[in-house]
């Protein structure tokens, strides 16, 4: 886009700048980042009417809303940053009523001295994996904190987006019978992040799985509007995401260890660091639970897409008055898969 | 995934439980401590019960650092995190532990206190380097396995001249414990624990060697097998001791030969005798004072021992009244039979410490095993 007139004498040192309190403070330089950063990377013509909200159409329906906050800590990751993370992690949110994403807004909070060139890194970021998405910024803020107040960038990202007509996707609807499926391999964001620490000292080629999932949801509803249950397994991993739909539903699950997709690096890094694949957060993946004679179909669209390709099926709902995820362990016994008690990895989206 | 897979083979395994079920005397019981919670976690986490004939029973033992630890030396960290100008740093399963009063040490960071979890020691001797106004304090707890780690970073830290690294000593030691097990008036003359042998923790071996075991086995008329952490090694080694059992032997045997040999690791023992010495005795959680069964830094370290440094609170503070952890530390008890368990005392609001630590008997049958009770009662 083209500026109307110059009107920063100075363009942003983004190379050496850092976030001052003024870039917070609602006057020119609040204004030029507003301009040379955000309205510059995000381009759309309802940012662009540099409104403090965005005005839009939309169809007649039924809508879902979603926000979330990220804090990810390291900013920069293995596979993403903080600012694809926030596109994706809200598409997700989103898509997992079976909707069609429409637009996002963006809150950023950010630490006075952080540096202007991660932040153009960030936004850059999200702008690139929002037009991926087809999901517009619409609309944002920023506030600028004073040093020590918070930890360079948090960002806040809210979506809203349309269901089609059919379709009533629910955690309280698994059923007893229904299949439990899975779209990936288990724990990769989670690994991803932790081998970024800085305390941590091995090196991995182990990837995020941060990516939108919409276009893989829609083929799902596509072709089967009555999928029960969609949800993404970010914090607390397919445990902690299991045990929400069970309870919610009221319902028991059966899992079979062998059957849950897990990189061998992935086992690897969570064998060195104690921690359980199961618990470990996802970004790029989701469950689906559906009828039992629905299953194939599913699988066979999830392995068709590139998010999918590694599908399976993991267990089978079924009744349970104490609501208890179980699984069939490798060794042929059992154990119950139980929430998670405190906090596994912080700060890990 | 190589060195792992090879141990979690569900088809040897169901085959070592065969042969166990074939081999176990039906007209006897075989009552069998894994001492390391270790073992706990894995014969949980596998579901390794459901596999095993049921006259066969693990007893579950003391052998988790972070429930062994006596609530006064968890108020005594919280005292030292409150001192002015301290950072603790401790191993994260310590975070939670309640001490008196319900503070744990995650209460008293939200409180203000600066702790910080870590991952190795050397994490600590660089937080004390780079925070040279601060004084850094390592709170260091486990068996024989964390204890080198401890002893290189007061090397490290008497090399580098610093002043301001000190380690809160809580180092324990094993055999120590089991001889205090056996030697309890429940398994020695009254009888009401029965147990037959004891599962001996790998890892500790790969240090102390086998050598240690040796006199107890011949003293307690007990066999021992030292045995690694994955599932399958955990089978073998209560085949092991069923064969014993049923031969009337009472050897020290090793199952965890790809790890540990008769003597241990040389260096690693010499490291930790340069830098600590025996205590009189210590207090367990759950086995009361026990003789020369702990670690304190010698001499020469004076300088870097937090003990030394402060006038850190020596009190001992009683359990909950109600919670059984000293029984079920001590085999007496199951989980179950804690009245708290599962009604006030979860993995989320811990009472005791058996339900901190992922390793501790609680916490391992409450997460992995529950749904065996709900079977029971209905």
């Amino acid at each position: 886009m083209t500026l109307p007139r110059r009107s920063h004498p100075r363009p942003l040192d983004i190379a050496h700048g850092r976030v001052d309190l003024t870039h917070g403070g609602g006057g020119r330089a609040m204004q030029q980042l507003v301009e040379e950063l955000f309205v510059a990377a995000f381009d759309n013509e309802a940012l662009n009417q540099r409104n403090d909200q965005a005005a839009f159409d939309v169809p007649a329906g039924r809508m879902v809303m979603t926000t979330d906050g990220y804090v990810i800590s390291p900013l920069f990751f293995p596979g993403g940053d903080i600012g694809s993370l926030a596109v994706h992690g809200t598409v997700n949110d989103v898509a997992m009523a079976g909707a069609k994403p429409l637009s996002l807004s963006a809150g950023f909070i950010i630490e006075e001295g952080f540096p202007l060139a991660d932040l153009k890194r960030i936004v850059d970021s999200m702008a690139r994996a929002s037009k991926e998405a087809g999901v517009p910024v619409v609309t944002g803020d920023t506030k600028v904190v004073e040093k020590g107040k918070g930890d360079g960038i948090f960002i806040t990202t809210a979506g809203i987006g349309l269901v089609p007509p059919g379709v009533t996707i629910s955690g309280d609807r698994a059923r007893a019978g229904d299949a439990i499926l899975v779209s990936g391999t288990m724990g990769d964001h989670g690994v991803a992040v932790m081998s970024q620490r800085e305390s941590l000292g091995f090196e991995s080629a182990i990837l995020s799985d941060s990516a939108a999932l919409h276009t893989l949801v829609a083929e799902m509803v596509a072709a089967i509007p009555d999928i029960h249950v969609l949800r993404d397994p970010t914090r607390g991993g397919l445990a902690a995401t299991l045990n929400e739909i069970a309870a919610q539903a009221g319902i028991g699950m059966a899992l079979k260890e062998t059957a849950i997709p897990i990189k061998a690096e992935v086992r690897g890094a969570c064998e060195l660091l104690g921690l359980d694949p199961l618990y470990v957060a996802n970004e790029g993946k989701l469950i689906c639970i559906c009828a039992p004679e629905h299953a194939e179909q599913l699988l066979a669209i999830m392995r068709a897409h590139p998010l999918g390709k590694d599908a399976a099926q993991i267990g089978v709902c079924r009744e349970d008055a104490h609501h208890f995820v179980q699984m069939e362990t490798a060794m042929g016994g059992n154990r119950v898969v139980d929430w998670l008690a405190g906090e596994q990895l912080p700060r890990i989206c | 995934m190589k060195y792992i897979d090879e141990y979690r083979d569900g088809e040897l395994a169901k085959g070592i439980a065969r042969t166990i079920a074939a081999e176990a005397d039906p007209a006897r019981s075989y009552h069998l401590m894994e001492f390391c919670g270790g073992h706990t976690h894995a014969i949980s986490r596998y579901g390794l019960e459901d596999i095993l004939p049921p006259n066969v029973r693990m007893v579950h033992g003391p052998g988790c650092p972070v429930c062994v630890l006596p609530i006064g030396r968890i108020d005594a960290a919280i005292w030292l995190a409150k001192q002015p100008g301290v950072i603790l740093c401790t191993y994260g399963d310590m975070m939670r532990v309640p001490g008196s009063k319900r503070i744990s040490l995650l209460k008293a960071k939200a409180e203000g206190c600066d702790i910080r979890m870590v991952w190795s020691t050397m994490d600590a001797l660089k937080l004390a380097q780079a925070n040279p106004d601060k004084n850094v304090v390592f709170f260091a707890i486990g068996f024989e396995t964390t204890t080198p780690p401890t002893a290189v970073a007061l090397k490290q830290a008497q090399a580098l001249d610093l002043k301001n690294f000190f380690v809160f000593c809580n180092h324990v030691l094993t055999p120590s414990a089991i001889a205090q097990i056996l030697d309890s008036p429940e398994v020695r003359t009254l009888g009401t624990v029965k147990l037959d042998g004891f599962i001996g923790p790998a890892h500790v071996s790969t240090i102390i060697g086998s050598a240690p075991y040796e006199y107890f086995a011949e003293e307690y008329q007990r066999p021992v097998v030292i045995a690694g952490f994955e599932p399958l090694d955990v089978l073998q080694a209560v085949l092991m001791l069923v064969r014993q059992v049923n031969e009337g032997r009472f050897q020290v045997e090793n199952e965890f030969a790809r790890a540990v040999t008769r003597d241990g690791n040389a260096k690693a023992k010499a490291l930790v005798a340069e830098v600590f010495e025996l205590r009189k005795s210590f207090e367990w959680r759950g086995l009361g004072l026990v003789p020369y069964s702990a670690l304190r830094i010698k001499q020469p370290f004076a300088a870097f021992d937090a003990e030394r440094k402060w006038e850190v609170p020596q009190d001992s503070v009683a359990d909950n009244k109600a919670c059984e952890c000293g029984a079920i530390l001590r085999g007496v008890k199951r989980p179950t039979d804690c009245k708290l368990f599962g009604t006030i005392c979860t993995p989320e609001n811990p009472m005791g410490s058996c339900m901190v630590s992922a390793e501790g008997a609680c916490a391992a049958h409450w997460t992995y095993g529950r749904f065996r009770d709900s079977k029971a009662e209905a």
